[in-house]
């Protein structure tokens, strides 16, 4: 498969230092290989969105980079470091993650789901602090969440409980935050939402995000960066406008599509004709 | 068409997301809640007091609250009733409230691990391999005492428990809750199949096996009191620790990696404390079946989700329950004794119906 047009260097040329990269990664479960020979590298500040068809492998490849996968040959770098080699509680302070669609426990609190966001900063000589206390206090008000912090999040909305997830993760004040198709099951205003969120994380806070998405609008909207994949391989990164192309839709998508400007944003939008073979 | 660098102003969204930067009240909600898990607590805390003394105090034989004060207090006159107290149901009393916190603190372990409501101690193969311990000792061995069977029963949970956890650890992905529930069911079963096989071919090992099998505090004096007790000890020590991350693992495994635990090492932690504090308590009295199962769905009502409440709470309801259960047995048809376990099935089953009939059940 030839992807023209866009670039196929995993880095945007010009940014900061990287932060987390897959050296020729391939991931595998069992005996099926998921993703091969990937090659990607994170720049510091950078907000990335991944792209793909269904089964692509990018969920996968984000759980390798959240260390939730171990590469069956390759290797994943945090800092310059080996991630399968650091351990656990070091990378989570680096490091957040939010899997699709998590499951909070029936009856659990807003405000005890983001103080377990505070677990990386414990130990049994520190339990909880000050510290804790008030990267809870802050990531609930950040996120509009304080006045929810003692429902129980299987009472919230959809677009409410991913908030409070998202709270969790901000309390856990890592750097670096992977989140796994953060809209699934949100109707178009709690995707907004919660993509404002992200980005407002990325904008204000300066967090390093990775998000798989699979609206591909949205992600040429709010991510600075596209890293486009196809069949388990990296097909293009680059911008939102170097790659959203009406040839990569054909050959990625299967689908017939116009790249019009968003009339809001300027960003290119998919208008899509039809679907391909 | 703009390229990524003129991204801010589409990223001021319109307002209402972020209030006011500063410190979030804390609620009186969150206020409420550590009241009520700190009163409950308390409640709990004479709960077991009173029971404890009711299980000194209440036998077949009617001693007044003066002579078990005296006996207690003053061993010097060894009179008939003295005796009684303190060689018969000091022992018990202890031994109850051991299992009981056993039972009590395994069972909210268990339905922690398996993220199962109905998870209890005997689903994860450690009350079949206890039962097919004992009864290969009384079997092979001709063992005839509860204190023989004690490490048998142990030796069982623990290859009962050992097993489980490796056969459900075999797949992709280690220790699941599905995996470790169905690796429990899949053992227990054949467990009890080879019991059964046993049972049914020598009448001998059935009659000594059947009063073990009901679950008694009854004829178990001091010296099995003593043997279980540094396994309950290090069982309980083991489960508070266990406690915080569970609260981690059930948020699911892969948030509970991205908050920095190591999964597999509190699985296994969790496990080692489930079997030797039911190992324990199954050698100590047998199967006692509702305890495990019951109690951390009564202290969840007040402790909600957090198992660094609900792991302590449960065994102290669990010895709070199992010593009134045992005083119940005996006072219900006196002269006779009725088995601590059949007492407990009998108040556990309705209990338990009129609980799911009440709320949803929950897990973890």
């Amino acid at each position: 498969m030839t992807v023209n047009s866009a670039t196929t260097t995993p880095t945007l040329p010009g940014t900061g230092t990287v932060r987390l990269a897959a050296e020729s990664v391939s991931l595998a479960y069992d005996d099926r290989v998921v993703v091969r020979d990937l090659d990607l590298e994170l720049t510091d500040g950078s907000f990335t969105a991944v792209v793909g068809p269904n089964g692509c492998g990018k969920s996968t490849l984000l759980r390798a980079l959240g260390r939730l996968l171990r590469p069956v040959s390759g290797q994943v770098l945090l800092d310059g470091r080996a991630i399968a080699r650091t351990p656990t509680r070091e990378v989570a302070r680096v490091l957040g993650l939010l899997p699709q669609t998590p499951v909070a426990p029936e009856g659990l609190t807003v405000g005890d789901l983001v103080a377990r966001g505070r677990h990386p900063h414990q130990s049994w000589l520190r339990q909880w602090s000050r510290d804790d206390e008030a990267a809870v206090a802050e990531a609930l008000t950040w996120t509009d969440m304080a006045d929810l912090a003692d429902r129980p999040v299987d009472e919230l909305s959809g677009g409410q409980r991913q908030r409070a997830w998202i709270s969790m993760a901000l309390a856990q004040g890592t750097d670096l935050l992977l989140l796994d198709e953060p809209t699934t099951y949100l109707d178009l205003s709690h995707q907004i939402d919660v993509l404002e969120l992200v980005a407002r994380l990325h904008a204000e806070r300066g967090r390093t995000v990775v998000v798989v998405l699979h609206d591909l609008n949205l992600a040429a909207r709010y991510a600075q960066r596209l890293v486009a994949m196809d069949d388990g391989a990296l097909v293009a990164s680059g911008t939102p406008a170097e790659v959203l192309t009406e040839q990569l839709l054909a050959d990625v998508f299967d689908l017939e599509a116009r790249i019009v400007p968003d009339p809001v944003a300027g960003t290119p939008m998919v208008v899509p004709v039809r679907r391909l073979r | 068409m703009s390229s990524s660098t003129d991204a801010a102003p589409r990223r001021q969204g319109p307002g209402g997301l972020g209030g006011p930067e500063g410190t979030a009240p804390r609620h009186g909600g969150l206020l409420r809640q550590r009241r009520s898990r700190l009163l409950g607590l308390l409640l709990l805390l004479v709960l077991v007091v009173v029971a404890a003394t009711l299980s000194i105090a209440v036998g077949s034989r009617g001693i007044g609250l003066g002579a078990v004060w005296q006996a207690l207090t003053d061993p010097g006159v060894p009179t008939e009733e003295t005796v009684i107290v303190r060689e018969l149901r000091l022992p018990r009393t202890a031994l109850g409230l051991m299992v009981g916190l056993s039972l009590g603190v395994a069972g909210a372990l268990a339905q922690g691990h398996t993220r199962n409501p109905l998870g209890d101690p005997g689903l994860l193969g450690v009350t079949a391999g206890a039962s097919l311990g004992v009864v290969l000792a009384i079997h092979l061995l001709g063992v005839g005492t509860p204190a023989g069977y004690v490490w048998f029963a142990f030796a069982g949970a623990l290859v009962g428990t050992v097993l489980v956890f490796s056969l459900g650890s075999a797949g992709r992905g280690g220790a699941t809750p599905v995996t470790l529930a169905l690796a429990g069911a899949a053992l227990s079963a054949l467990f009890y199949a080879l019991v059964r096989a046993v049972l049914v071919s020598d009448t001998d090992s059935l009659d000594a096996f059947r009063f073990w099998v009901v679950g008694a505090l009854a004829g178990r004096g001091a010296d099995v009191a003593w043997q279980v007790a540094p396994f309950i000890a290090a069982g309980l020590v083991l489960a508070l620790v266990n406690a915080p991350a569970l609260d981690l693992l059930g948020l699911g495994e892969d948030v509970a990696r991205g908050l920095g635990q190591r999964v597999w090492l509190a699985r296994s932690v969790g496990l080692a404390a489930v079997t030797l504090l039911c190992g324990a308590a199954t050698a100590a009295c047998g199967p006692i079946a509702f305890v495990g199962l019951v109690v951390p769905h009564v202290v969840r009502v007040f402790t909600g989700p957090a198992h660094r409440w609900l792991v302590p709470c449960s065994g102290l309801l669990g010895a709070a329950l199992l010593l009134v259960a045992d005083v119940l047995g005996r006072v219900v048809v006196r002269p006779g004794e009725l088995q601590v376990g059949i007492v407990l099935a009998l108040l556990g089953a309705p209990f338990f119906i009129a609980l799911i009939r009440r709320r949803r059940l929950v897990s973890t």
